[in-house]
């Protein structure tokens, strides 16, 4: 199957300022990409590029084999940009009703569509009264809009409770299932984590990596740790078999490099009844974007 | 064409919403209103219908007032966007930019023309009520009527062009206001200190009735007292309006709509969100 989003050797410079430089990725119908970086890695910038919004300074584009901010790239791509904002005199049910007739689908769909993202309550209130979590709310409905083939989520779930992100991924799983695209960045890691098939970190306009989580953490091949808890009175008796341990609030901490995670846990399953627990911690997310954001590596 | 509309509904009821309908339709009812029960001193044996001379006030005042409703309705229409962040995604959307703003001024010229024919009317019935011949000034207030809304589309479209040049509505209204203040006061006293520094010579001749007629609110008021040849009851550069032939104020007034409307299109195409 071809991919719905084609990036190659995308470069974007403001003056002087290089926003993107020699970016190539692509995305393929049904895949949830995650966009990790800094603030002002490019990840906005890229978005904007992938809408049309701003022109690039060179390289190559498509979207469904359109170029960007075409009427066809338009109309098979939903946005929702970060921090999503709409006239504050409108009602939620106008403004979804506006949104559907500016993509030619019929404004009666518009009560389902705030039902789906739980703000059928609030429909005929004023959106200058709504939360911030009710405004993204609304973002959220107007993606919905028609069968996006491409979803550029920008921020999605900032201002959202754990619950409503739960049922908002939910919402992208079915999207996702019927073949469209989703390509959405976040600062919450955590998230991005369980919910999407495969990440790309940004780091001062490049991409410094690409792949599953799996794939990250074994090129980046992070020490792992290992929290041991030892029996009544054996803590100290441990300490002394695994000398790089650190006492911490009565559980030892230990690290070590992945090529020898299970030498070390054969060494501490070896120490029989004076173990009482043990918790193996692989690097996570935040240590893995850190690590790639630092820059290129040796 | 839905999407031409359904931006203008959303347009028009949030103009409704703002009271920006309100403020227009009262503004014209007064001044109208009060044009029309004040200024009926001059009639007396001139052989002049009451509505006549009317229309003639009216003129003056349309001068000033519907520029001012036009660039005070528009100036917000793509700077606000840009600041309350609504732009990028209107923009994603699969519909023109020349589709947002004639989206646009079909909402804001429709709130113009209930105004204008709001006021208008009263005016006309305050003429019917106190004389019976008001019906000979009927024609004059109906012309006067449709260029008011065409001189409303052309400042309309100035608003929408230094809203999208300014991008912050701040900078839009100061903008505005100084626009509004060129064209339609400082202009005038501009021509005349020259023709009066001129004393008939070839900027009088030939510099001035060119300078008129590219002015769209001059053009408006010449247009309409050429046609209702109500040029004794002007005054101010206005008093040129014998010299100029009807047909060229009237390509004026045609043409500036259009124009304005092509500069709005343009402004908002360099717009990047």
């Amino acid at each position: 199957m071809t991919s719905t989003l084609t990036i190659s050797d995308l470069t974007k410079r403001f003056g002087e300022i290089a926003a993107l430089t020699g970016v190539s990725l692509s995305v393929a119908p049904g895949e949830r990409v995650a966009l990790l970086g800094h603030n002002g890695a490019g990840k906005s910038t890229l978005m904007k590029i992938i809408l049309g919004l701003i022109p690039m300074t060179s390289g190559q584009v498509t979207i469904c084999d359109a170029a960007p901010g075409s009427a066809a790239a338009r109309s098979a791509v939903a946005y929702l940009p970060e921090n999503a904002a709409f006239h504050p005199a409108l009602t939620g049910l106008e403004q979804i009703r506006h949104y559907l007739r500016l993509r030619g689908e019929s404004p009666s769909l518009a009560m389902g569509l705030l039902e789906k993202v739980g703000l059928a309550q609030a429909a005929r209130r004023r959106i200058g009264t709504y939360s911030k979590g009710m405004r993204q709310r609304v973002g959220l409905a107007q993606t919905l809009i028609g069968h996006p083939r491409l979803l550029v989520l920008d921020e999605p779930t900032s201002g959202l409770d754990p619950v409503s992100r739960r049922e908002f991924y939910a919402l992208l799983d079915d999207l996702a299932a019927q073949g469209a695209s989703i390509l959405l960045s976040s600062h919450a890691l955590t998230e991005v984590e369980a919910r999407t098939d495969r990440i790309l970190i940004l780091s001062k306009g490049r991409l410094v990596a690409e792949g599953s989580l799996a794939d990250l953490r074994r090129r980046a091949n992070l020490p792992v740790t290992l929290h041991v808890t030892a029996r009544n009175g054996y803590a100290s008796d441990i300490c002394a078999h695994l000398p790089e341990s650190i006492l911490v609030d009565g559980a030892l901490h230990l690290t070590c490099p992945q090529s020898e995670k299970l030498e070390t846990l054969g060494r501490i399953t070896g120490l029989g009844d004076k173990v009482a627990d043990l918790d193996v911690l692989p690097p996570s997310l935040e240590d893995l974007y850190a690590h790639f954001s630092r820059g290129p590596q040796p | 064409m839905t999407r031409i509309l359904s931006t203008a509904g959303t347009e028009f009821r949030i103009a409704l919403r703002n009271r920006w309908v309100a403020i227009a339709l009262v503004l014209m009812a007064v001044f109208s209103l009060v044009l029309s029960l004040a200024g009926s001193a001059p009639t007396g044996g001139l052989g002049v219908d009451r509505l006549s001379v009317i229309v003639a006030s009216l003129t003056s005042l349309s001068v000033y007032l519907i520029p001012l409703l036009a660039l005070l309705m528009s100036f917000d229409a793509i700077a606000g966007e840009a600041e309350r962040g609504t732009l990028p995604l209107l923009l994603a959307y699969p519909t023109a930019r020349e589709e947002v703003l004639i989206g646009k001024l079909l909402a804001h010229l429709a709130i113009l023309t209930l105004a204008v024919l709001l006021g208008h009317g009263l005016a006309a019935s305050v003429a019917f009520w106190t004389d019976e011949n008001a019906l000979d000034g009927l024609p004059a207030l109906a012309r006067l009527s449709w260029s008011s809304i065409l001189l409303g589309a052309t400042f309309l479209g100035a608003g929408y062009a230094l809203s999208s040049l300014s991008r912050r509505p701040s900078g839009a209204a100061g903008l505005a206001i100084g626009l509004w203040l060129g064209l339609v006061v400082l202009y005038d006293l501009a021509l005349l200190s020259a023709i009066v520094a001129d004393n008939g010579g070839w900027f009088t001749t030939e510099a001035f009735p060119i300078a008129l007629i590219a002015n769209p609110a001059d053009a408006f008021r010449l247009f309409n007292l050429t046609a209702s040849g109500a040029t004794a009851a002007a005054a101010g550069v206005a008093g040129a309006a014998d010299a100029i032939p009807l047909w060229q104020s009237l390509t004026s007034v045609l043409l500036w709509p259009l124009v304005a409307l092509a500069l709005a299109a343009a402004a908002f195409r360099k717009v990047t969100p």
